[in-house]
């Protein structure tokens, strides 16, 4: 395998992408290690949802290069990009489970699709899933249109996490759930990380998680990544957004 | 054991230790060979073994959540009474993975489901409650509908004027040229046919007969009213499926306002005034395709065809079929709005009821023609 454990399985490099006449990201560096929470930050608008749909190719690039587990996007066959995308999970800020299928059929979709395996293994599979996620089994049968906005969340991880991905993209995974929830869904994420040596990309604005679940933190400003680095490093910079960010009412009770 | 390291296949080897046996895994037990890995695992349920057993995992290059199951699935399967296997040689790293499935518990995994015969009388039973449903539905929401149209008698202010004429464009001035296309192809159709067997007779001239009484009574206001079921009827129950879907309707009542005055009671009269338009352009239309057909392939002179038809139809034909057009959009509205009011969270709930409000309507405008047949007959109209 060409990635070794000290290169970055997400390589991004130069990266520009923009809407008509508008820039949103211009030559942008970023890497992500293998086996970190990458926490990423920004404000609104910045950006940081382009970056992720852009990584995960649903968005158009200017110029630059992509590498996924030491796969450079550009030039991968049509074989190459489905063979990684295989080895990632996606977690959408709203969910986006598929509402005409149950539970069990969501988290079932992908390893039915891309793999031959029996009914037996895939119920037992869906139920082990959603145990990972924190769900009961009575859930499996259930619509998302009868789920809560947590419940989603996690269903939405467990369908992520279906093909035992090496690196899972959240967007917002936090969002709209209340602090207890949002706590749990930390310790999920950091536990996942361990028990399956996950890669986690996090776009996220909830200070807790950053303190808590991700072990560098990535920002996101004037179109490119301000600083990389722990939350030390990050109350430390002197960088106006930064300080505002990290210093503002609302983070002192957090990182104080 | 050193090749199927390298080509990464999975293995599960039976060796004797002791009194008892040991079961090698080795290879990758990950998702990519999960379908090898199962028969590999049921192949060694099935033999079972006698005394101790020991599964060791020593070798396992890599695990994930299915080789982890499919271990943990082994290990209950060959348990006998108490003595269950012990796993061995579990790194530390995937010591937690099994730990994890171990606290699946068994008899979570299928849904439990009824007999298919008693399935089957559900399903009767349900189809029962929801025709009687669909039924009071409609007196639910023509109540609702003539309570909001009283309410806007007493209080003119409050009627949404700007709505109506907005929903007028969409139902009626931009279906006008499928509906005048339409209807001067059918009517092109019957002076065809009619001719065509007609003149087997010697009785050619008769189709004008034929299609003015057709068309204004019947097909005219008939075909407009299914067009309008199919292009406005179906728009109304997804924008207010949508509508209902983003919570948009709930937030109009806590506003204080009124759902149906607001979002229905302007669909409902926009389409009340569409119809008899749209119909009575629609028949001209028709009789004009059967005028130019009559000519072209009839050789009844247009003139002729005037003169036959001012003696064919009398008002009272022209008024059957625009009388009927209000009631009939009517319909086509209640229908359309109970069924985007039906709507629940999913995409698929949204699709089945855009599809049921066609289709409902259509069958409705049809019943409620028949009805008006036979009440014109009655009155000898």
């Amino acid at each position: 395998m060409p990635d070794t454990i000290n290169d970055p399985i997400i390589r991004v490099r130069d990266l520009t992408v923009g809407f008509e006449d508008r820039l949103i990201l211009e030559n942008l560096d970023l890497d992500v290690k293998r086996g970190e929470i990458l926490g990423f930050v920004g404000a609104s608008g910045a950006g940081k949802s382009v970056l992720t749909r852009t990584i995960i190719g649903l968005m158009p690039k200017r110029s630059g290069t992509i590498e996924v587990f030491g796969v450079n996007m550009n030039e991968a066959s049509e074989e190459q990009r489905r063979a990684v995308e295989r080895r990632w999970g996606v977690l959408f800020q709203h969910g986006a489970l598929f509402s005409s299928l149950t539970v069990r059929q969501n988290i079932q979709f992908p390893v039915r699709e891309f793999m031959k395996v029996s009914e037996r293994l895939l119920d037992e599979i869906a139920i082990a899933k959603l145990a990972m996620v924190g769900l009961k089994p009575e859930v499996a049968d259930r619509f998302p249109s009868e789920l809560s906005g947590g419940m989603i969340k996690r269903v939405a991880l467990a369908r992520a996490l279906a093909l035992d991905p090496e690196i899972v993209f959240l967007d917002e995974p936090t969002s709209g759930l209340d602090p207890i929830s949002a706590g749990d869904f930390d310790e999920l994420v950091m536990t996942l990380q361990r028990t399956l040596g996950l890669t986690v990309f996090m776009v996220t604005h909830d200070l807790d998680s950053l303190k808590t679940a991700c072990n560098r933190i990535a920002v996101l400003g004037d179109r490119k990544v301000l600083l990389v680095g722990t939350m030390n490093d990050m109350l430390a910079s002197q960088h106006p957004w930064l300080q505002a960010y990290f210093h503002g009412k609302r983070a002192r009770a957090v990182v104080a | 054991m050193r090749e199927h390291l390298v080509n990464g296949n999975p293995t599960l080897e039976q060796m004797p230790l002791g009194t008892g046996v040991s079961l090698r895994a080795a290879g990758e037990w990950t998702v990519h060979h999960a379908p090898d890995l199962e028969k590999i695992v049921m192949r060694a349920e099935r033999q079972g073994a006698e005394g101790g057993i020991i599964i060791d995992v020593s070798q396992v290059a890599r695990l994930d959540t299915f080789g982890a199951w499919l271990i943990e699935r082994m290990r209950r399967n060959l348990t006998r009474g108490d003595v269950s296997p012990r796993i061995a040689g579990l790194s530390a790293d995937y010591a937690s993975l099994v730990e994890e499935v171990q606290r699946v518990k068994e008899g979570d995994f299928r849904k439990k489901e009824p007999l298919s015969i008693v399935r089957a009388v559900e399903a009767v039973g349900r189809s029962v409650v929801e025709i009687g449903g669909t039924l009071l539905g409609l007196l639910n929401m023509a109540g609702s509908i003539l309570y909001a149209m009283g309410h806007v008698l007493i209080h003119p202010r409050s009627f949404r004027l700007t709505s109506t004429v907005n929903h007028l464009e969409q139902v009626c001035w931009r279906a006008v040229p499928i509906v005048l296309l339409i209807t001067f192809l059918i009517g092109c159709i019957i002076a065809q046919q009619g001719i065509f067997h007609f003149r087997k007779f010697g009785a050619d001239v008769f189709v004008v007969d034929m299609l003015g009484v057709l068309v204004l009574r019947e097909l005219g206001v008939l075909l407009v009213a299914i067009m309008v079921a199919g292009r406005s009827g179906s728009a109304y129950t997804a924008e207010l499926g949508s509508m209902r879907m983003r919570e948009e309707v709930d937030a109009l009542r806590t506003m204080g306002f009124d759902p149906t005055e607001v979002l229905i009671l302007p669909r409902i009269v926009a389409l009340i005034i569409a119809m008899p338009v749209l119909a009575f352009l629609g028949a001209m239309s028709a009789l004009y395709g059967g005028c130019l057909v009559a000519w072209g392939y009839g050789g009844v002179q247009p003139d002729a065809f005037l003169a036959r038809l001012k003696e064919a139809i009398s008002l009272s034909h022209f008024a059957v079929g625009l009388i009927k057009a209000p009631f009939m959009a009517m319909m086509i509205g209640v229908v359309a709005c109970v069924e985007g009011a039906a709507v629940k969270g999913s995409a698929e709930s949204l699709g089945r009821h855009t599809t049921a409000s066609v289709v409902k309507s259509i069958f409705f405008v049809i019943v409620m023609d028949g009805l008006f047949a036979i009440f014109f007959a009655t009155i000898d109209m």
